[in-house]
């Protein structure tokens, strides 16, 4: 039998870095140089920051850009980059400048935003605590997931994936040593598309993985 | 009262928020915490504190809310500072700041063994900001939790506060827009309401009627409110002008609910300003309420049909999450942590003019399902976002970040 699942829960302040972009020139350059962590906030930390859900655009470069540069193309263009896509933060900081820079140079002026509304580089810091709670069974799992909080839900599913990017989930990652029987909710688990939900809707998606009919799971 | 308990709190934010705090202050359990402030009563930061205290006293931090005095000279100049800082042109003649200094050096005689020894130091805004001069052998950690907009301060005065704040181990800042060039970590932590406050819980309907009635409101006709200190940055004057525009198409009434705080000298002549521009308005009610009025507050928000805070500058705006708990729109000025709350048509309007506000009010006046939708939306924005447990669990983790020193993150076993 596997060894049980360690419940782990996180939680995250925000800092500011001090650095802000005006325009897009400017976020270019702050793109090229920012700390890697920067980057990783605001494409996956923004998650457990206090905001309001707006699930067309899950990352904070695509938002500014519609909704402080105006520029819907831009957007779109940031906002389908999938973090996930990348082996390292690295080679995401270059897809960022280079879709920027395509930008730049198809643009008959530098887009501007209002005074007040600059982009402002952030970073996070976490604190990743041991909760105590762990499940022997998928059954047990079924009927913990529901009750997790969102700090769980993106150490497990979010922060697992970031570190080592291609690697599952950490729910994903448990029942493949369960084998065969685990193969349903494994499959159901791979088709939630992560880059596409807030983390209380991931949850949700994850408890009906487990459990589509709200049955119950057999331990 | 009955003291207040974390675990309270679990049917308002949820069981597992509350376990998470617990397991975060277990490595703070023994240490002990220290906010200073410069009033007991009034205003967004002493109602925070009153709450907070208890709670992080609740999981086993030794803490203690220590409020300074000052003279008069000293709420004149803080007063200059809070109106500068959100960038009006002030002058602060050398006698307010001499009796600035003066006042926070004899605090400090007062408080020096309590803030010496303690293991966090949390100082609100710039009135016990200089206490850190004349602290010596100072221990722990010192922070400086602003509560102000200072996205656009008047330059002199942000030098002359900078050069005090620059001393302290980190700040804390409301929003990424207000945080400004400092030489040590700057940390962004969103203020918050209390769901089980005075302010915030459920009322019988037959207490909200009476309330309003007891200030001659009418119940058969909207009304529109807007609670806050009278204070120019809130625009009482820009909300009548409003009100008068919206009035030839809808019998509105509007009631701007203030309170007043002991380290607020100029509420009185804005309440003589506001007065005078309603003139002998009967349906404007302009309500001088004490500071501790927290229910009948609560009433008027719940009676209101819709919620105005047309704020010129605004930290935070307590009151716009406080409406939005209880499922109002919002009609708020498109300015500081407003900006964080009221998401246009999610959650009210975003307003920079009168004219915005009168067409605001008249859309939503007219569209009671939208009323009804947006307020639901609020009400579940806040809860997930702006309720007090989130605030302590985010400054929780601020304190064990900085207790281990960490850059990026801790593991706690």
């Amino acid at each position: 039998m596997p060894a049980p699942f360690k419940i782990v829960d996180c939680a995250l302040t925000i800092l500011s870095l001090g650095r802000s972009a005006q325009n897009l020139r400017e976020l270019r350059d702050h793109l090229a140089s920012v700390p890697a962590q920067s980057l990783s906030h605001h494409f996956y930390d923004s998650l457990l920051r206090p905001a309001f859900d707006d699930p067309e655009y899950r990352n904070d470069f695509a938002l500014w850009a519609r909704r402080q540069l105006h520029d819907a193309l831009l957007a779109e263009r940031l906002g389908v980059i999938d973090p996930m896509d990348y082996p390292d933060l690295e080679q995401l900081r270059q897809q960022l400048v280079d879709v920027v820079e395509d930008r730049l140079s198809e643009a008959n002026e530098v887009p501007q935003a209002a005074r007040g509304k600059e982009f402002h580089f952030l970073k996070s810091q976490f604190v990743i605590l041991e909760t105590g709670a762990s499940a022997t069974t998928i059954g047990e799992l079924a009927e913990i997931i529901p009750k997790l909080s969102t700090g769980s839900i993106f150490h497990h599913v979010i922060e697992t994936r970031r570190r080592q990017p291609g690697r599952p989930d950490d729910f994903s990652g448990w029942l493949e040593a369960w084998g065969a029987p685990s193969a349903p909710i494994r499959e159901r688990l791979q088709a939630v598309d992560y880059h596409l939900w807030s983390l209380s809707e991931l949850r949700e998606q994850i408890a009906l993985a487990f459990d589509p009919l709200g049955k119950g799971v057999e331990p | 009262m009955r003291e207040i308990r974390l675990a309270d709190y679990a049917e308002a934010a949820g069981p597992e928020v509350i376990e998470q705090i617990r397991a975060l202050a277990r490595p703070l359990a023994g240490k002990s915490v220290v906010h200073v402030n410069s009033t007991r009563v009034g205003g967004g930061v002493a109602e925070i504190l009153a709450r907070l205290v208890p709670l992080m006293q609740d999981l086993g931090i030794r803490t203690s809310w220590e409020v300074m005095e000052g003279t008069p000279e000293f709420f004149a100049a803080t007063k200059s500072f809070h109106n500068g800082l959100q960038g009006n042109a002030v002058v602060i003649q050398r006698g307010l700041l001499e009796a600035y200094e003066e006042t926070n050096r004899r605090n400090s005689i007062a408080l020096q063994g309590t803030l010496q020894d303690a293991d966090f130091v949390f100082i609100h805004d710039p009135q016990p900001a200089a206490l850190i001069r004349h602290v010596t052998g100072r221990r722990g950690k010192w922070l400086w939790r602003c509560h102000i907009d200072v996205s656009r301060p008047h330059r002199p005065t942000w030098k002359y506060v900078r050069e005090i704040v620059r001393h302290y181990d980190a700040s804390v800042f409301s929003l990424s827009t207000f945080a400004q060039p400092l030489p040590h970590p700057q940390y962004l932590i969103a203020p918050s309401i209390d769901p089980l406050s005075e302010k915030n819980v459920a009322l019988e309907q037959e207490e909200i009627d009476m309330t309003a009635g007891s200030f001659g409101i009418d119940p058969r006709r909207p009304l529109v409110l807007q609670v806050s200190r009278f204070d120019r940055f809130k625009d009482h004057v820009g909300v009548i002008r409003a009100y008068r525009m919206v009035r030839p198409h809808a019998p509105i009434q509007l009631a701007l609910a203030g309170g007043t705080a002991d380290d607020d000298p100029e509420g009185a002549e804005v309440l003589d300003e506001v007065r005078a521009e309603a003139a002998d308005d009967p349906d404007i009610h302009i309500l001088e309420l004490p500071p501790d009025a927290h229910r009948v507050i609560n009433a008027l928000q719940r009676r209101a049909d819709l919620v105005v805070q047309k704020s010129l500058r605004e930290g935070f705006g307590l009151t716009v999450t406080e409406a939005m708990w209880k499922r109002k729109p919002v009609i708020g000025g498109e300015t500081g942590g407003i900006l964080l709350q009221v998401v246009n048509d999610h959650t009210g309007f975003l307003v920079s003019t009168p004219e915005g506000a009168a067409l605001r009010i008249r859309y939503l006046l007219s569209r009671p399902g939208m009323v009804a939708r947006m307020g639901e939306k609020a009400r579940r924005f806040v809860r997930e976002n702006f309720l007090l447990t989130r605030h302590l669990r985010e400054y929780l983790t601020m304190m064990v970040g900085l207790h281990y020193g960490a850059n990026e993150s801790v593991e706690i076993h």
